[in-house]
């Protein structure tokens, strides 16, 4: 067990500057109105340092640098591009701990969190498109023995990626490493909940990259985000977000001519069979550990299996146990890397989720655990904390349709197969899902059968690079984590070429 | 001298209903009279997913283009007695409405960060949403 200090105090992996400036052209720059906003620490409560309120002003500053090093960064080749991603990776290994406190405090999340997942996989993130970009061929056709069709990529240019909260060094990387694979230039907006974690990253690996290839400006959707993504001096934009921003972002896109990649949320279900409870073994524990994994980063989680089916014979038992399971989930400090549980990322965001527990009680569903906001006392009280919470009910609920993106999961029972993945379609989106059977057929089926871009079979949660992320129905467009996604950061080249000596015959 | 607000209730828009679907906080309504004086004209579009989803977003009028698979749940006049009247649409896509219908919404304002692109944000206040069991539903 550990527990690290708070940033700025003695012993701590890091102290916080007073004040985060955009990164432009390989550097810190004022925002041109000289605002700044407060950033607010969920585990306390509390600002810790203030960031540069971006305007329109910054976002064309930034655009100025991304398009000034755009062309040379896009000719270089995929070995030079490959080994800067592979000395970022290196250099966040080297970090890890730095990294991870500092993610924890301005997220909230559970430090043991960014420790062994969030930031082991944003360094594989990018050693995985390194050597995607490296293997990536492009094609030819002999369309006939005189005439050849060439295919190449192209980067497209200068790309805009806005940054959602939950994940914020993950979430960037998720973006940053095959934009920067396929040699485009970036202009990025982090989101305002979490604005410092990704400027301290680039304050590691800045000088990594030439200057201009990737920018950073904070500041508000409407003040900077806005003017990123319907700026025609972008070539692509990318989202992580929710669907009303979604359409915008897509309306905002279709105004320039420009391919957009959206990823807004699911509402993902988890079924687990009767046959799971077959016996007591490890893998009992297994899909007991999948159950409570809805308290995984509070809740705050696009994919997060906050629907629970669970088969009508072992709905009572594998209930029951999984109550207990989570009861044990240690909620407390962040920083501790005992504590499971840590702080919901934002003010609103713990009142959105109370709003929900209280809409969940109105409709008539039956709490099984927690529901209310936790205190935790001392210097940890003004932080946003909320219990985990199991709800019994049906899916007609509103908390079984909407992401409440809180440790939240709402539980219901189905009948037989068709019943569950009735249940599982019957919901506007399409991102994730869980399938846990021992029965092979069955948990294949299941997993083809759902309308969701991601089906975990016996576990969940894993985000291994390689493994495509994306959603259908209205979770988004787009996939990432895969090579899939180079192509939406590449334009696509056909040179077509005869060989022969002969005129077409047509004049 | 500016008039206390009240809680607002919207008109009936849904085709074919008798009764309002949602209403603003009188806090709600006292941020919407400064965001006109800042912005005009201004809408709601309920948001899903993830993030901030279910929040409702507020833009300048007519700057999320609503199309014919959006519901106009009502609009709210958010003027002073007897002043001009300022009318906010309050929008939400149909395939949520289906799954939202049976609850009454009420538009309440919480101090917080970030909203996609809605216009309060940079106060440092959210725009959020509480539900009930609509009656005729219950």
């Amino acid at each position: 067990m550990t527990v690290y200090s708070n940033p700025g105090t003695p012993g701590s992996t890091i102290t916080f500057k007073p004040r985060y400036e955009n990164w432009i052209n390989g550097g810190w720059v004022k925002p041109v109105r000289g605002q700044y906003f407060e950033d607010i620490s969920p585990v306390n409560g509390k600002p810790f340092a203030e960031v540069a309120r971006g305007t329109a002003e910054d976002i064309e500053l930034a655009l100025d640098a991304a398009h000034r090093a755009a062309p040379a960064w896009g000719k270089t080749t995929a070995a030079e591009r490959a080994a800067v991603l592979n000395k970022i990776a290196d250099v966040i290994d080297a970090n890890r701990e730095l990294l991870a406190v500092a993610e924890t405090w301005d997220n909230g999340k559970p430090v043991r969190e960014p420790l062994n997942a969030d930031l082991p996989l944003a360094a594989d993130h990018f050693r995985y498109f390194a050597a995607a970009i490296r293997s990536q061929d492009g094609d030819h056709a002999e369309l006939d023995n005189d005439t050849v069709s060439y295919q190449f990529h192209e980067p497209l240019g200068v790309v805009g990626q806005i940054i959602p909260w939950n994940f914020p060094i993950l979430m960037a990387v998720w973006k940053l490493a095959p934009a920067l694979a396929a040699g485009n230039a970036i202009v990025m907006k982090p989101a305002e909940q979490t604005p410092v974690s990704i400027m301290v990253l680039i304050e590691l690996i800045g000088d990594i990259l030439p200057p201009g290839v990737l920018n950073i400006v904070n500041g508000f959707g409407l003040e900077a985000g806005k003017p990123l993504a319907s700026s025609p001096r972008i070539r692509k934009i990318a989202f992580t977000g929710e669907t009303t921003t979604g359409r915008l972002i897509l309306q905002y896109a279709s105004a320039n001519i420009i391919p957009a990649t959206v990823e807004l949320g699911g509402k993902s279900a988890n079924i687990f069979f009767s046959d799971v409870a077959q016996e007591q073994d490890s893998f009992y524990d297994k899909a007991q550990e999948g159950f409570v994994l809805f308290a995984f980063n509070q809740g705050e989680v696009c994919t997060a299996p906050s629907r629970a089916l669970l088969q009508k014979p072992i709905y009572e038992s594998f209930l029951s146990s999984a109550v207990e399971r989570t009861r044990k989930a240690i909620q407390g400090n962040p920083l501790d890397t005992d504590t499971q549980v840590g702080a919901q990322a934002s003010n609103d965001q713990l009142e959105k989720i109370l709003s929900y527990i209280d809409i969940g009680k109105q409709e008539g569903a039956k709490l099984a655990l927690g529901g209310e906001r936790v205190d935790l006392g001392g210097d940890l009280s003004g932080g946003y904390y909320v219990q985990p919470t199991i709800f019994e009910g049906n899916n007609s609920m509103r908390i079984f349709q909407e992401e409440i993106f809180g440790p939240v999961v709402a539980v219901t029972s189905f009948t037989d197969y068709e019943d569950a993945i009735s249940i599982a379609n019957d919901n506007l989106y399409g991102l994730g899902a869980g399938v846990w059977s021992r029965n092979g057929n069955v948990a294949f089926r299941a997993g083809r059968d759902i309308h969701a871009g991601r089906v975990w079979v016996n576990n969940y949660h894993h985000y291994p690079a390689g493994a495509a992320f994306g959603g259908y129905k209205s979770s988004g467009i787009g996939r990432e984590n895969n090579k899939l996604a180079l192509g939406h950061y590449q334009q696509t080249k056909n040179l077509l070429v005869s060989y022969s000596e002969t005129a077409q015959g047509f004049f | 001298m500016s008039t206390l607000p009240t809680v607002v209730i919207a008109t009936v828009t849904v085709p074919g209903e008798t009764v309002p679907r949602v209403e603003l906080a009188p806090i709600a309504v006292e941020t919407l009279r400064e965001l006109w004086d800042e912005h005009g004209p201004l809408m709601f579009h309920q948001s899903g997913g993830c993030c901030d989803g279910s929040s409702p977003m507020c833009f300048p009028a007519g700057e999320f283009i609503t199309s014919d698979r959006d519901v106009l749940l009502g609009r709210l006049d958010v003027a002073v007695a007897g002043a001009t009247p300022r009318v906010v649409d309050f929008w939400i896509s149909a395939e949520q409405f289906e799954y939202w219908s049976h609850t009454y919404l009420t538009v309440d304002v919480v101090p917080g960060r970030g909203s996609g692109f809605s216009v309060e944000a940079p106060r440092g206040v959210r725009f959020m949403i509480r539900s009930r069991l609509m009656v005729t539903f219950a």
